[in-house]
């Protein structure tokens, strides 16, 4: 009798050991957005299927840079999944401190992600952050307001383009503005916006060289073109615009047209919060006649394991889940096709009710316009599109931006601003041993 | 002889009160007010006073999305226990430095003081570590820790200042009697005091639960205070000032209310010497 009782309780002891050895709690540091957000409601999916339950850490977008860059650099530990951009993770992948996840199953299906995401997202050949959601820039406009002007928006607009349609729409007397564009200053602010546009006119951040091309024609006309847009056609206080700012304006039917993040199209076009949604229209990010290269501008939030998490293979499990196909049918089945994480996968784009969203396309071909490994019409020895994918860039691309914030709100010139920006890019990268 | 104050004077001093009192306030009023508004209505231009279709959407976005008890707790114990901790150390500190001083108490006062002055980024690397090594990181206790060091100086000035205005004689009357130390720190000195350690008290809860440095930096999922709540309401790519508002309503409402009702003491034990 002792005896069956010894061994019930020695096979229930190792049956909840087993158990507990495989049912691990993951902690995931992410930030506040929508998709995300409808993750944590649907987690409940991944537990059912793996039994691993879920902490989740919010965090404002600089402070979990800020915090995971913390953590990994001194082996903290805190973080078992963390969410991160495409500037990052080749960064921090060169740092060893990524987990490879090149090794993930063949059901996962890793050449569906798209393949500019798929580059962005990348070392030497090996995919370190699985992307959530990803998205492109290109420009939203009022069909009703243009229409009202006798213009008509082409799908692939030049800057002249733009100009004109801003020009025509503005009604500063009504409160209609041509063009709201980003003018807070910020390497993710106005710079991610600022870099796309000298990108389209043939500039470029350094030559293969690392010498900082601020001081280049090409430079001068991109930026005085930015500001006379801003500055003419732009709403009052647009030195302190940032996406959600403008994205309130437009919300508010304040602007004409607005070029920024393509994933701004579904809170635009959302007629519980726009007052204008059955009235946008979207079109390519612009470029200079002639220019090859558009403005357009190419970011994913992405999901990346911490190289020394204790709990690698449920982390693993859940990046899988997360970023998989079956995740997307299952937005798809709770909140409809309109929610689900855009700009990942191409098989999403092939999904006949997805195409019928009306900004499908655009930011597929919008996505599809960008190229991280070849940005500009020069050669240049960086990655990326609206950043520069180097440790320096966040220091020099803020610095540069509270220069151009200043040139928005009249404080200074064009000339002064650019000057500015080359002399303190030159310090920064010399004092940086390029 | 009290002054003679005229009623005009009086009505200019109550408006100028009143004023500068709202002026202060007008930043909490205008979070509580834009809790209970839309997305929309939160960026407004024009920005909407008291005309706008008020709703309780974003407490109950925030009550579902976020586990706000678990936050609470946290901030009570980690505010509470390192207040209750900086206490128990900062007052036979004090004591000793109002009753015994040295030669050096000044200086000493001075050097605590003065590490109140270092940018608390300066040391976070540091600290970060010896918490990774001591298995502190995402755990009250360490951070209940930290905010008790952090505090302590201010708790010791506080009542430094205030022991000082007790007459050293009643303790020395004290010890004729035979009281022993223990006996004159807590039957005399202690009860004489209450105003002062009150207010000290009351005051470090207060910074406690404020403080937003180390409490986002040394936490994770499950030391996470109310700062953390707050921060977690942000967003990159979205509207979310209505929601952030609901969000910083609630985690200052405990707070707030705590005030109101011990005002009196607050600021009995903030003026306490002031006049003599």
């Amino acid at each position: 009798m002792y005896l069956k009782n010894a061994l019930c309780a020695a096979t229930a002891l190792t049956l909840i050991s087993t158990t507990g050895a495989f049912a691990d709690t993951i902690t995931i540091a992410t930030v506040n957005n929508g998709d995300m957000i409808r993750m944590q409601g649907l987690a409940e999916d991944f537990t059912a299927k793996t039994g691993h339950t879920l902490e989740w850490v919010t965090l404002e977008e600089n402070v979990l840079r800020q915090r995971v860059t913390q953590d990994i650099a001194a082996k903290g530990g805190q973080f078992d999944v963390m969410t991160i951009g495409m500037y990052e993770t080749p960064i921090w992948a060169a740092n060893e401190w990524l987990v490879s996840l090149d090794d993930l199953p063949a059901s996962y299906d890793k050449d569906d992600i798209l393949p500019a995401m798929r580059a962005g997202l990348s070392h030497s050949g090996k995919l370190f952050a699985a992307p959530f959601y990803g998205e492109s820039s290109m420009i939203m406009y009022r069909t009703d307001l243009i229409e009202k002007a006798g213009l008509s928006m082409p799908d692939a607009p030049t800057w002249s383009d733009v100009a004109a349609a801003a020009k025509a729409m503005t009604d500063k007397d009504n409160e209609v503005y041509g063009v709201c564009l980003r003018g807070k200053a910020g390497w993710g602010e106005n710079m991610a916006f600022i870099t796309t546009v000298a990108n389209s006119f043939g500039a470029r951040w350094f030559d293969e060289n690392w010498k900082p091309q601020l001081d280049t024609p090409e430079w001068k006309e991109a930026v005085s073109f930015y500001n006379d847009l801003l500055t003419n056609y732009g709403p009052p206080g647009a030195s302190t615009n940032g996406f959600n700012e403008n994205l309130a304006l437009f919300q508010q039917g304040k602007c004409g047209m607005w070029i920024d993040a393509t994933v701004a199209a579904s809170f635009v076009t959302n007629p519980n919060d726009s007052t204008v949604a059955e009235k946008v229209g979207f079109a390519l990010a612009p470029n200079k006649e002639g220019v090859e290269k558009r403005a357009n501008w190419l970011w994913a939030w992405a999901l990346a394991i911490p190289a020394g998490t204790q709990k690698e293979a449920a982390a693993k499990q859940f990046v899988e889940w997360a970023t998989s196909k079956d995740y997307i049918e299952l937005v798809a089945s709770k909140e409809g096709w309109a929610n689900v994480p855009p700009g990942a996968r191409t098989s999403l784009y092939e999904n006949p009710e997805y195409q019928k969203v009306p900004f499908a396309k655009m930011t597929l071909d919008s996505i599809n316009a960008a190229n991280p490994d070849s940005p500009t019409v020069k050669p240049v020895p960086y990655v990326g599109i609206q950043y520069v994918a180097i440790p320096e860039w966040a220091g020099i691309g803020t610095a540069a931006g509270q220069e151009f914030s200043a040139m928005v709100a009249g404080q200074q010139s064009v000339d002064e601003a650019l000057a500015k920006a080359q002399a303190n890019t030159a310090e920064e990268m010399e004092a940086a041993g390029y | 002889m009290a002054r003679a104050v005229t009623t005009r004077r009086k009505t200019i001093n109550t408006v100028a009160a009143w004023a500068i009192g709202l002026l202060i306030f007008f930043p909490i009023l205008w979070t509580i007010l834009t809790s209970f508004k839309t997305e929309a209505q939160a960026i407004n231009d024009p920005p909407l006073f008291f005309f706008f279709d008020w709703t309780l959407e974003n407490y109950a976005i925030v009550q579902e999305r976020s586990n706000y008890m678990r936050f609470l707790w946290n901030s009570v114990i980690i505010a509470g226990g390192s207040t209750f901790l900086g206490v128990i150390i900062g007052v036979p500190a004090a004591w000793s430095m109002a009753f015994v001083p040295s030669r050096r108490t000044k200086d000493i006062l001075l050097w605590m003081l003065s590490t109140k002055m270092l940018p608390a980024v300066g040391v976070l690397y540091p600290i970060y570590l010896l918490f990774i090594k001591l298995g502190l990181l995402d755990t009250r206790f360490g951070l209940t820790i930290v905010l008790m060091l952090i505090n302590l100086p201010i708790i010791i000035w506080m009542l430094y200042t205030y022991f000082k205005e007790i007459p050293g004689e009643i303790l020395e009357a004290a010890r004729m009697d035979g009281a022993t130390l223990k006996e004159e720190i807590l039957y005399i000195l202690t009860p004489m005091a209450i105003p002062g350690i009150a207010s000290t008290v009351l005051l470090n809860i207060i910074l406690a639960w404020n403080e937003a440095f180390w409490t986002l930096n040394l936490t994770a999922a499950k030391a996470a205070p109310l700062t953390a709540f707050i921060a977690s309401y942000s967003s990159p790519e979205g509207l979310f000032y209505a929601k952030l508002s609901a969000a910083s309503t609630m985690a200052i409402a405990p707070i707030l209310i705590l005030g109101w009702f011990s005002q009196k003491q607050l600021v009995r034990g903030l003026t306490f010497g002031a006049v003599k």
